[in-house]
């Protein structure tokens, strides 16, 4: 019991940077990314690649994979998504969705079906190990990975000059024209930001699962679940979601055997969507 | 008046801007001089929102041009012409909702030549509009309207602009409020800010500026020095009555 509940806390914490990416590219342009899932899958392909291929250092290989990441976002949401935006959502929606679909054929092209996993030191190591307890390593980094950059993001957001002209452009995009700021590059550094977290997610799920060339669909279904318990939008919320997911999972999974954990991780999700439909800490109600 | 020795500020020649096949606005022309406050009378659809868009970017021209200080700025985007030094308080203020007073006053600093100096533009729109310091922690959600208004207004100053457009800046105000953001309005003027006016109110608008236009259906109906004008002519020629009588 103890055991479920920590794990779906320190789970929480992957989860929550799961959605982060997805969250801020809602928050700011109103459109669902599809692709989401996929494109962190593609980063952690990526970082594996790098890892194996190239260099043995893993952290190189992540920053490698971040700088891919980022520029693939420019690239996406440039010549993509911007291109579309103005004619409304739906058409960026479907833009986001072939995308998903191409990279997940790519990577079956590329990489095979197989399942594969990135070595670490981490993955097999507890740092707590008693009769009642024990912690793997790698759940706490990623936890505390996934606070880190939820607080970093927070500070970003609330105190610097970027982060306000994302605000802003957030709230009402012509007002944010009217004190400056070039709103379509703000989509864009939005979505590289997005892809930073990506990335990161990414790296910390191939460390820590197996994945294929289809996992993509499965983490985007999990950071629609966070974002939409947290609320869409908002930071603090992506947290709050992540936690309330893999403990509600992990809980499930120990009280009605492991075969229902994902089910109990979403019937949760309904439940609180029936009792706020904006989810837990949504950002104010819009106009 | 003045107009005759100072510098045009903005040259609007034979603006046409439409709406699909709708004409909003047929061949404006009009010149605000460095300086002045300039005003534009019409009533509710007249073209005046459409104007001053238009001169922000925000709505393309489909024929003419706008120049500003020598540089012809119709066509460029939104963000390029606030960094050439024109600005707007948009029609219903459009403060950021999900923001602090002091965060919505901070993106007016937004341009990266304006940032070193944004201290001391803070300063100058606290003293303006005392109440944004005293709410300065709080969400502009909480503001009222009048209080929004002095946001909206403060926040383009913080661009440190050259010309200010007001669009309707005080819909659905109460008298007393309307008369201090005016007064307020002189203050900034003073300073050298050249100011342009938008509203609906006749006595009001001539009152408060050096020169007027009158809008009517997307044209210019009449125009002339502010002190000038005879209120009653003003009147008909906002209601199309000397045309169309
Ligand atoms: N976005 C729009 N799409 C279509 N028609 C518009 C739009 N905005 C304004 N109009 C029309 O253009 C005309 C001028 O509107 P506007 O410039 O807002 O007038 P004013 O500011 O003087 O009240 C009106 O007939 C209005 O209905
Ligand atoms: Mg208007």
């Amino acid at each position: 019991m103890l055991q479920s509940l920590v794990n779906g806390i320190l789970l929480g914490g992957l989860y929550a940077i799961i959605g982060i990416g997805m969250s801020l590219v809602f928050g700011i342009m109103r459109l669902t990314n599809l692709a989401h899932g996929d494109l962190m899958i593609l980063a952690t392909y990526t970082t594996l690649t790098i890892v194996t291929s190239v260099t043995g250092n893993l952290w190189i290989a992540v920053a490698a994979t971040i700088l891919v990441m980022v520029a693939l976002g420019f690239l996406i949401q440039n010549f993509l998504v911007n291109r579309v935006l103005d004619k409304g959502s739906e058409p960026a929606l479907l833009v986001t969705f072939g995308v998903s679909i191409f990279i997940s054929n790519f990577l079956l092209k590329v990489f095979g079906a197989d399942n594969k996993i990135i070595q670490n030191s981490l993955a097999s190591k507890n740092v707590i190990s008693t009769e009642h307890l024990s912690i793997s390593a790698m759940y706490l980094f990623s936890f505390l990975v996934g606070i880190a950059v939820i607080l970093s993001l927070h500070y970003i957001m609330q105190k610097t000059y970027f982060g306000r002209s994302i605000r802003a452009t957030s709230c009402d995009r012509m007002a944010a024209e009217l004190n400056g700021v070039n709103t379509k590059r703000t989509f864009s550094y939005a979505m590289m930001v997005a892809m930073v977290t990506a990335a990161i997610a990414g790296v910390l799920v191939g460390s820590t699962f197996v994945f294929y060339p289809s996992s993509g669909t499965q983490y985007l279904i999990i950071a629609f679940g966070v974002v939409v318990i947290g609320g869409m939008g908002s930071l603090v919320g992506t947290l709050v979601g992540g936690i309330v997911l893999g403990v509600a999972q992990l809980m499930g999974g120990h009280i009605f055997g492991s075969a229902y954990q994902m089910l109990s991780g979403y019937i949760v999700l309904l439940l609180i969507l029936a009792i706020r439909p904006n989810g837990l800490l949504s950002v104010g109600a819009r106009k | 008046m003045k107009q005759n020795q100072v510098k045009t500020m903005l040259q609007v020649e034979n603006l046409s801007v439409n709406y699909g096949d709708f004409q909003a606005i047929q061949g404006v022309s009009l010149v605000i001089p460095e300086g002045s406050i300039v005003s534009i009378i019409g009533s509710n659809g007249a073209g005046k929102s459409t104007l001053l868009n238009t001169i922000m970017g925000i709505n393309k021209p489909r024929e003419g041009s706008i120049t500003f200080e020598n540089q012809l700025i119709s066509g460029m985007p939104t963000n390029k012409i606030v960094a050439a030094g024109v600005t707007m308080s948009p029609e219903g203020s459009h403060v950021f909702e999900n923001m602090t007073v002091l965060d919505n006053l901070l993106m007016g600093s937004y341009l990266p030549h304006l940032r070193a100096n944004k201290e001391k533009q803070l300063e100058k729109v606290f003293s303006l509009f005392p109440v944004l310091k005293e709410k300065s922690n709080q969400l502009s959600t909480f503001l009222s309207g009048g209080q929004r208004q002095m946001l909206a207004l403060g926040r383009a100053i913080m661009t440190g602009p050259k010309l200010l457009l007001c669009d309707e800046i005080s819909l659905g105000l109460a008298p007393v409020v309307i008369k201090d953001i005016y007064v307020k309005l002189k203050e900034i003027n003073q300073e050298g800010i050249t100011i342009v006016l938008v509203e609906q109110d006749v006595t009001r608008s001539l009152k408060n500026s050096d020169y007027s236009y009158v809008m009517l259906k997307g044209k210019i109906a009449m125009q002339g020095e502010s002190s000038q004008l005879n209120q009653e002519e003003v009147t008909d020629a906002y209601f199309g009555m000397n045309q169309y009588a």
